[in-house]
């Protein structure tokens, strides 16, 4: 917890469900360093969105702590609002907001939260799109684009704030197969850049390539965790194991 | 067995036609009737919007938030705001309009001998609990995907809603919200009850003057039926502007 480095600190996180029929966390403790490409696996219903989504509070945990640049987030006087503008987040489904032209998107919680000028954070939203080669879509609107087009735009939305850390729910689920590769390519390039990234995901390739822990995840708890070598070359848990055996 | 002519008939209904409307300038009423119903009709509408997006808000947070809330002064407003709302609701939507306007005038705004302001705020209060629910609707239409990427990026509830929510649950519910304006313009009819003379007012007393209910009151009745013509076909043009613009 001293450790300067940490940047969110999980200590014995549960959520639970119905008062506690359904555990959806189980106890979850864990530290993400600055510059960690962290890669959440573990079949379906064992947890990995609710972890994902208490990070920044859109889960509300039962109990335990999370510590985000060492501000305890679970704290009811934290105000949530400033730390989440630092913890950008990637969902399933995009989530671009459709009455809003692509630049709009992009410039609307720069300006409104950060109180950049239109000037600024029109420039800024510009780079980036030139960055995930979308430089000449910034007018179009989210109906226009393809699924990964607007994942890719709904990256860059999340870096117009120049958070501290990038969360990813499942980015390339709800992709056609062949729109896969656009934006895990524009992941691969962010994790190289340093950013500190917490993604769950199926893609193993992607795993393996650049994360530099997996954690794997069942029935709410960390069942393993390590280097993509010990993971996928050594595992030890059974669980893990046969899991390893469906997806590979 | 005796049939009126046709030039008879054009005949009796020029007469009836001078005698309701041209004789002693009583078009002149019409038209100060139509005035007031518009007055009322539109500030009634301003009035019924504010309320109800208010109203929305206060229901709609609540339910989404109350249990995330710490307690305190906030929580406890918005529990106060959220109970009030809903005896505002109960009481406007399970009591008649007309009855509300009796109450209003003759009641709670006793002192006052302005019945077109009064008209209005009842009007507008009435209206307001319908408005409640079909910006409620809307809001609840839009995918919860949405107020999440809003919540992520830092925006406060308000601002998600301001922002991000309202602006598209505005075009889902706008034939809605159409609808209860034409509503609305259509109720003002009963203004007469507490001594505006509105459009319809205007009419049943040329009606009275003159012992020929024919001519007044098919005008009165026209000259709804064209206003809500045209006011649908305006929403029709901004509901495709607002299509046009996503595409
Ligand atoms: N709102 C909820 N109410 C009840 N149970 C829930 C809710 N959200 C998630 N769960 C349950 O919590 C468990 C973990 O869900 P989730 O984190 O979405 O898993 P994963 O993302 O790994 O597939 C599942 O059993 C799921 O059914
Ligand atoms: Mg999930």
């Amino acid at each position: 917890m001293s450790d300067n480095n940490v940047l969110i600190s999980v200590n014995d996180l549960k959520k639970h469900y119905k008062g506690g029929e359904i555990k959806a966390l189980d106890g979850v403790t864990t530290d993400i360093k600055k510059g960690e490409v962290v890669v959440i696996i573990g079949p379906s219903g064992s947890g990995k969105s609710t972890f994902l989504r208490s990070l920044n509070l859109l889960e509300r945990p039962t109990s335990g702590h999370i510590l985000f640049d060492g501000i305890d987030i679970t704290d009811k006087s934290t105000d949530i609002n400033k730390l989440r503008m630092k913890m950008g987040m990637v969902f399933q489904h995009f989530n671009l907001f459709p009455h809003l032209s692509i630049l709009n998107n992009m410039t609307l919680a720069p300006m409104k939260l950060l109180g950049k000028s239109k000037e600024e954070a029109e420039k800024r939203a510009n780079e980036l799109l030139k960055k995930v080669a979308l430089g000449d879509r910034g007018n179009s609107f989210p109906s226009q684009l393809s699924g990964g087009q607007k994942q890719r735009i709904a990256i860059v939305r999340a870096l117009a704030m120049d958070p501290e850390v990038l969360l990813f729910d499942e980015p390339t689920s709800a992709l056609d197969p062949e729109m896969v590769g656009e934006v895990l390519d524009v992941m691969k390039e962010l994790a190289k850049s340093g950013m500190t990234m917490v993604c769950v995901t199926h893609e193993m390739g992607f795993a393996k390539e650049v994360a530099t822990r997996v954690i794997f995840m069942a029935d709410g708890k960390i069942v393993e965790e390590g280097t993509p070598k010990e993971i996928f070359e050594n595992p030890t848990n059974d669980r893990l194991k046969s899991f390893l055996a469906k997806v590979l | 067995m005796l049939m009126l002519s046709i030039g008879d008939w054009f005949s009796k209904l020029k007469s009836d036609f001078i005698l309701n409307f041209v004789q002693d300038d009583r078009y002149k009423l019409i038209l100060s009737g139509l005035g007031s119903t518009l007055v009322i009709t539109f500030f009634a509408a301003i009035l019924g919007i504010l309320l109800g997006i208010i109203l929305a808000l206060v229901r709609s947070s609540h339910d989404k938030m109350i249990d995330e809330l710490r307690p305190g002064f906030g929580k406890g407003l918005l529990k106060v705001a959220n109970f009030i709302a809903n005896i505002y609701l109960t009481i406007i939507r399970g009591t008649p309009m007309v009855v509300q306007l009796l109450i209003a005038y003759f009641i709670i705004f006793a002192s006052s001998n302005n019945g077109v302001i009064v008209a209005i705020i009842a009007f507008g209060i009435n209206s307001g609990a319908y408005v409640a629910e079909i910006v409620r609707s809307g809001i609840m239409s839009i995918d919860n995907g949405q107020f999440e990427a809003g919540r992520s990026l830092g925006f406060n509830y308000i601002q998600t809603m301001v922002y991000i929510v309202l602006p598209q649950a505005f075009k889902n519910i706008l034939p809605a919200l159409a609808n209860e304006f034409i509503v609305l313009l259509k109720e003002t009819s009963v203004a007469g009850y507490v001594a505006i003379v509105d459009l319809t007012k205007a009419g049943d007393k040329i009606r009275g003057i003159t012992f020929s209910p024919f001519m007044p009151l098919l005008a009165v009745a026209l000259i709804y039926l064209i206003l809500v013509t045209i006011f649908s076909r305006l929403v029709n043009i901004l509901e495709r502007r607002l299509r046009n613009n996503e595409r």
